[in-house]
């Protein structure tokens, strides 16, 4: 993992703060002048996992660039809830793209930026699953490739939430949506479908992708300060519950993200040029049903009748997870 | 004013937007009440004291846990801490060590010359406290501190009572009791040593407001034992105060002790000491029906020292001891069996239980005594308006810790009594249960074991057994404390809000809900690792 581990403090790197360590090593988010980049009067859902991830990571962003930096918004929930005209939540320099174009908007900044001598300003490229995994996604590639300046940071909360849950690319399989829904012989998404982008970010080798969940702060901030200090193309992918969309409990918005990782269904590393360089080991391991049970959308695997073959399925993929990025070599306390 | 082309209006913060009308139910802070704090008998919060010694400020903690006990270095040896037997952290790895850094403090404080501050008010009242023991002087410490005039009164040559005279060296060091002592005497006590109250209404005539009475229960029970004329039979209260006097008993070499108490096995450690060969415990019982604390049985027995259970004493006699096996009946009674076996015993203690001289309050028409023990009232009070009483004398567990406790507790009482007010009762908070915790934030991080004198070297003497801690392994047991049901500081709600509808109010200030935004989405409470946060309804 990205964040050295604190041996022992009582609550080691867990909790966001610790008042038992030296001011230099606390989290961004502990600090009671945190950035705040987005305050509070949004009007996003209850428990939203979004929310608190774009927080997290702007946040960790403005810390690591003293402020100086410009944040490009694709169109989705994060958009929407934070700006309905004419107010704003945003205490950053924040530009509104188009659904699809926030990669290409971001790199014009960076290239605009870069015309008027004004190279220590940071970029960043936000917005949801949808507008990184289906719509923006030759944007996105073609920023990769290009090697631009630029931050790209996708909350991935597995859906089209902010238009009624639709799938996208990102919805992972045997999960309810709007448009997959649970009838039939294979009830939810379909099984070998959708895309693991943080590896086709890593087939593009630029120089950092890494991925990250809200369960785990002290891990993504490492990663959003690593991203920061260094130029050209980066990718941080990041795992974020939605209450509305996965049919779960607002307060277990941290508990399924933690669960997540912990099941190893969302695998939590780094890679730099294409390869992984560390990962985020599970902690205390449980079977991928602890992770599905608490979400509704999931909730046709365990009634009318149990299906054991589904979440066979779904497991074997945690499994393959654990065995490609080895999360369970290296146990850490 | 201008507006660019098709702006109508200005542009706002979202702040203008309470978010917070959406809430139907809404997180508030709470301070429940730790399970260490509400086993302790002593009233001590350990909590408090720990969450101090977690960044070092040890005389912060020892002055905080001081409050409650004045004798952390004793308390910290002998204490069978019912604190660590509640901790929540047993149900996550192992209790934390509260026991090991409240001694680690005691003997900080002994080191560091650190000394009680003075009281600060004199109210003229004087009260006489009857019994030097763990109870007299908790009960005169806190009369003390609350500006009374004391004089505490002892028959025996030292005060501590059984802390001197019944728990023997190697569990407690001489010059701690002795440091421990002291420094309440500094508080300005009147101590009167070799001085016995044989009849406490004269006593309370010399011109005291109170009295309380706290004598202890010194006397062996004396049980039945057929015994033949030249059986060397001796009870062990007597033995271990003998021995505390640097007068012990000749026991020879086979040693029996009869009895399942702690006392029991502090005779049978002591006589291992004395240069017995064989010290064996004869109780009637099973081990899980003893009421000897496990730990200590476990020291016995590494030290050698052998038990026969379900066994009583039937006839002793010179040089040998008949012994009749016993079975348990359904209630768990021991029942005799007519089978009996022969033991080679150069003496017998008797280890079977204490009872108190209460000569001293013969006469005193309207104190009650029941089986032996002074009844009385919530407040520590006798049925004679001015004597209290507590510790060994009243029906109690018989421990230092009880007695500290009612020391303590009767003091209070004491001190409404001659102001003429009543007893306020702190209210407790409710009890933080383990399933309110959430500890995955808790670092994984087992018991720090207090180095022990290996058993070879223990039988040849009266050195401590149990070692302390140094300051740094203090610290980290401190820290394993995960602070049930109060805020730590851990910054979790803070960070984990998605509204920013936590206010952080700054270090030892806690935090604060903004309900103007807080939507009411609970991960704070869910996320909170020391379970202070509670959902409540929304108020209409």
């Amino acid at each position: 993992m990205s964040a050295t581990p604190v041996k022992f403090y009582q609550v080691g790197s867990f909790a966001v703060g610790n008042r038992l360590l030296d001011p230099e090593l606390r989290s961004a988010q502990s600090e009671q002048d945190r950035a705040n980049s987005l305050t509070s009067g949004h009007r996003a859902c209850q428990g939203c996992g979004e929310a608190l991830g774009a927080r997290y990571v702007l946040d960790a962003a403005m810390r690591a660039s003293g402020g100086r930096m410009v944040t490009v918004n694709a169109t989705g929930c994060l958009e929407v809830f934070s700006t309905p005209f004419p107010e704003t939540s945003w205490r950053v320099a924040w530009l509104h793209s188009l659904f699809g174009n926030a990669p290409a908007v971001a790199t014009g900044v960076a290239a605009g930026l870069r015309a008027t001598g004004k190279q220590d300003v940071r970029v960043v490229a936000q917005g949801g699953d949808g507008a990184t995994v289906d719509i923006g996604f030759a944007c996105l590639s073609g920023m990769f490739e290009r090697n631009d300046d630029v931050l790209a940071v996708c909350y991935d909360n597995g859906g089209y939430m902010n238009t009624g849950v639709q799938r996208s690319g990102a919805t992972p399989p045997a999960a309810r949506t709007m448009t997959t829904q649970a009838v039939g012989e294979h009830p939810g998404n379909a099984f070998g479908q959708g895309k693991d982008v943080p590896r086709i970010a890593m087939a593009h080798e630029i120089p950092y992708v890494a991925t990250a969940t809200v369960a785990d702060l002290r891990d993504l901030e490492a990663k959003v300060e690593k991203a920061m200090g260094m130029h050209g193309a980066r990718y941080l992918h990041v795992l974020v519950p939605c209450p509305l969309g996965w049919g779960s409990a607002a307060k277990d918005t941290v508990r399924i993200a933690r669960l997540a990782t912990e099941s190893g269904y969302f695998p939590v590393f780094e890679a730099e040029r294409g390869e992984v360089t560390s990962v985020r080991p599970i902690r205390h391991q449980v079977p991928v049903e602890e992770y599905l049970a608490l979400q509704n959308r999931y909730a046709h695997l365990f009634s009318p009748v149990r299906r054991d073959d589904v979440i066979d399925r779904l497991q074997a993929m945690a499994d393959r997870n654990i065995a490609r990025y080895g999360l369970l070599e290296e146990a850490h306390s | 004013m201008t507006k660019p082309f098709a702006i109508t209006l200005d542009v706002g913060s979202s702040l203008a937007n309470h978010t917070g009308a959406w809430r139907q139910e809404r997180p508030v802070y709470v301070d429940l009440t730790p399970p260490c704090a509400h086993a302790c008998p002593a009233m001590e919060d350990p909590q408090k004291w720990l969450y101090a010694a977690e960044d070092g400020s040890y005389e912060q903690a020892w002055r905080t846990l001081t409050e409650a006990n004045p004798f952390p270095a004793i308390m910290g040896r002998v204490c069978y801490h019912p604190c660590e037997t509640a901790c929540n952290r047993s149900f996550l790895d192992e209790a934390v060590g509260i026991n090991a850094v409240e001694r680690f403090l005691g003997d900080h404080a002994i080191e560091q010359g650190w000394t009680f501050a003075a009281p600060t008010v004199t109210t003229g009242r004087r009260v006489l406290v009857v019994g030097a023991g763990p109870t007299g002087l908790s009960a005169a410490y806190q009369l003390r501190k609350l500006g009374h005039e004391v004089t505490v009164r002892d028959s025996s040559p030292k005060p501590g009572g059984m802390m001197r005279y019944g728990i023997p060296a190697y569990r407690l060091p001489r010059d701690v009791l002795d440091a421990e002592i002291a420094r309440i005497l500094d508080l300005g006590i009147t101590l009167e040593l070799g001085r016995r109250v044989d009849d406490v209404l004269g006593a309370m005539a010399e011109g005291f407001d109170a009295v309380f009475l706290a004598v202890g229960a010194q006397l062996g029970k004396r049980a039945y034992v057929p015994a033949g004329e030249a059986a060397r039979i001796v009870d062990a209260v007597s033995m271990l105060h003998d021995v505390a006097q640097g007068e012990p008993p000749l026991l020879g070499r086979r040693v029996v002790v009869y009895g399942g108490g702690n006392t029991a096995v502090d005779a049978a450690r002591t006589a291992k000491r004395l240069g017995a060969t064989d010290a064996v415990i004869v109780y009637r019982r099973t081990r899980d029906r003893m009421p000897a604390h496990d730990s200590e049985m476990a020291e016995a027995l590494e030290e050698g020292v052998v038990v026969k259970w379900l066994s009583t004493v039937a006839h002793a006699d010179a040089g040998h001891l008949r012994v009749e096996r016993m079975e348990l009946d359904e209630t768990g009674f021991p029942q005799p069996t007519g089978e009996f076996e022969d033991l080679e015993a150069d003496s017998l203690v008797l280890a079977l239980g204490q009872e108190s001289d209460l000569s001293l309050v013969e006469g005193v028409s309207d104190l009650a005594l029941t089986d032996g023990s002074v009844q009385v009232d919530s407040s520590f009070m006798t049925g004679h308006p001015g004597i209290f009483a507590g510790g060994d004398v009243v029906p109690a567990q018989r421990t230092v810790t009880v007695g500290v406790g009612h020391g303590a507790r009767a003091a209070r009482a004491i001190d409404a009594w001659l102001r003429q007010t009543a007893v306020v009762e702190p209210v407790g908070a409710p009890l933080a249960e383990y399933s309110t915790l959430n500890t995955w934030y808790y670092s994984d991080a087992p018991h720090a074991v207090r180095p022990r004198l290996e058993a070879a070297r223990r039988t040849s003497g009266f050195e401590e057994v149990v070692r302390g801690l140094d300051a740094e392994t203090a610290a980290y047991e401190a820290r394993r404390c995960m602070s049930c049901g109060n805020c730590f500081e851990c910054d979790n709600c803070y960070g984990v809000c998605p509204d920013n509808a936590v206010i952080k109010l700054g270090p030892g200030m806690r935090f604060e809900i903004d309900y103007d935004y807080c939507k009411g989405c609970g991960i704070c409470v869910a996320e909170c690792p020391s379970g202070s946060i509670l959902m409540i309804p929304e108020p209409r």
